[in-house]
């Protein structure tokens, strides 16, 4: 007990990074998908080459594989630099992006055409149409596997401690050698893990009934 | 005058040729039903002439507008001409209120409160004001449809387009549709009403447009073309609908 009482505070700390990057990620994420995911529908041939190529690549890859790109890949090139925790958010915020462009293309087409239809035949522009009518419905469809996608994330960012970034898993790292009590350490730290994933579970529930389609 | 002018309409979906060379002209005020099998390319027909499908061929003139022109503003001639569809189309997240208002409000620039004046009041033409709060999923076919005639309405549109308004709903909500479309051609809107109804196109309609294999085979007056038609394929199509 004194050992986790001890080592709580740093782990903490950790989880106040883990949580810091996550939500500049998501956040970030969640704007380059809708882009990549407009891009893939319009109707212009080289945005939905850049879309489709951008999805595949980070799909197609290991997260861990981008991670070491951005971090040492792109670093070694003499014009560019940035510090480990920028690394970690780019590569979160990119890799999800691939993924909330899939998800939010698919919510947009699973919206009837007729809803469009009457939009347009009312004189709406087409962004007013994206804006009013097809995003807020397709949005409310998309919340689960939107909620899916940034539990994925906040999970891909324990493996940012291998680039040297103080996150929860880190700390938790060093508090296990340094106490030699890993059982301890690492199933405390997998109960912070699991609470605060809880915790963004019944928040998104909450955020499902608020919206939900009537 | 002549509110729309169709000159030699064509319309491809890649190979299939729905529309070969349509040509007509709708008088302001004018109720014109357009009937025919399906297939026969009635509803393509009614979506040229405010471009929501794209022509291949030929020129349609709205109100002045020629909607062939790709340099023109088709939102603008849009404003102008309301549509009404076969499954209502809704907005399903917004509420009754909310689906009249926000064409005024989102293109026309008006202001909320105006919007609401104007959309209760034609919420409580087409029967529906108690409805105002409630969601288009809590109405029946019939209730959506008017709610939808008020929506178009809203944008005060100088035409009205019907496609198969009545299609889509149970036979008893059929008259209360059909009264909203009698009264508003009464009001003396320009409408174009593509049905099966054929009893509303002989009692409402100024002219019937009988259509059948992307051509129009015969128009006239509805008494004439219902009890004396010319062609024997309009022969054919009334004996089974009739």
């Amino acid at each position: 007990m004194e050992t986790i009482v001890a080592a709580l505070p740093y782990l903490l700390k950790g989880l106040q990074v883990t949580l810091y990057i996550f939500v500049i990620a998501v956040i970030l994420g969640f704007i380059i998908g809708t882009v990549i995911a407009l891009f893939r529908l319009a109707p212009i041939k080289i945005l939905n080459w850049i879309a489709k190529i951008y999805i595949d690549a980070i799909r197609g890859t290991p997260f861990l594989v981008q991670l070491f790109f951005i971090y040492f890949g792109l670093n070694s090139l003499s014009w560019i630099s940035f510090n480990s925790t920028t690394a970690g958010i780019i590569t979160v915020a990119i890799n999800a992006g691939a993924y909330f462009a899939e998800i939010i293309r698919a919510g947009i087409q699973s919206i009837d055409r007729g809803q469009t239809e009457a939009a347009r035949s009312l004189g709406l522009t087409g962004s007013q149409n994206m804006r009013f009518i097809v995003l807020p419905q397709a949005f409310r469809r998309m919340l689960p596997t939107i909620t899916n996608q940034s539990i994925i994330s906040l999970k891909d960012t324990s493996l940012l401690s291998i680039i040297g970034i103080a996150d929860l898993t880190q700390q938790g790292e060093i508090q296990a050698s340094a106490t030699f009590e890993s059982f301890k350490i690492w199933l405390i730290v997998g109960i912070i893990y699991f609470i605060v994933i809880y915790l963004l579970t019944i928040l998104a529930n909450f955020l499902e009934r608020r919206f939900q389609l009537r | 005058m002549s509110v729309i002018q169709v000159k030699n309409l064509r319309k491809s979906f890649g190979q299939l040729e729905v529309l070969k060379d349509i040509n007509v002209e709708i008088k302001e005020k004018e109720v014109v039903c357009v009937i025919g099998p399906s297939g026969s390319g009635k509803s393509t027909f009614l979506r040229c002439l405010n471009r929501l499908e794209e022509i291949s061929g030929g020129q349609v003139i709205v109100n002045n507008h020629d909607i062939t022109d790709p340099k023109i503003n088709i939102n603008t001639v849009r404003q102008e001409v309301g549509m009404v569809f076969q499954s209502f189309n809704l907005f399903p997240h917004k509420t009754v209120l909310e689906n009249v208002t926000l064409a005024p409000i989102k293109v026309l620039g008006m202001g909320k409160e105006e919007a609401e004046k104007t959309a209760l009041e034609l919420l409580t033409k087409v029967g529906l004001k108690e409805k105002a709060n409630g969601y288009p999923g809590e109405l029946s076919g019939g209730q959506k449809q008017r709610v939808a005639i008020a929506r178009a309405l809203a944008m005060n549109p100088k035409i009205m387009l019907f496609d198969e308004p009545t299609s889509a709903l149970d036979p008893e909500m059929v008259g209360d549709v059909l009264e909203v479309m009698k009264d508003l051609a009464r009001e003396g809107m320009t409408m174009v009403v593509v049905t099966h109804e054929m009893g509303f196109a002989r009692e409402v309609g100024d002219r019937v447009i009988f259509m059948d294999g992307g051509f129009i085979v015969e128009e006239n007056l509805p008494d004439e073309l219902f009890s004396n038609p010319q062609h024997e394929r309009t022969k054919a199509f009334l004996s089974k609908v009739l």
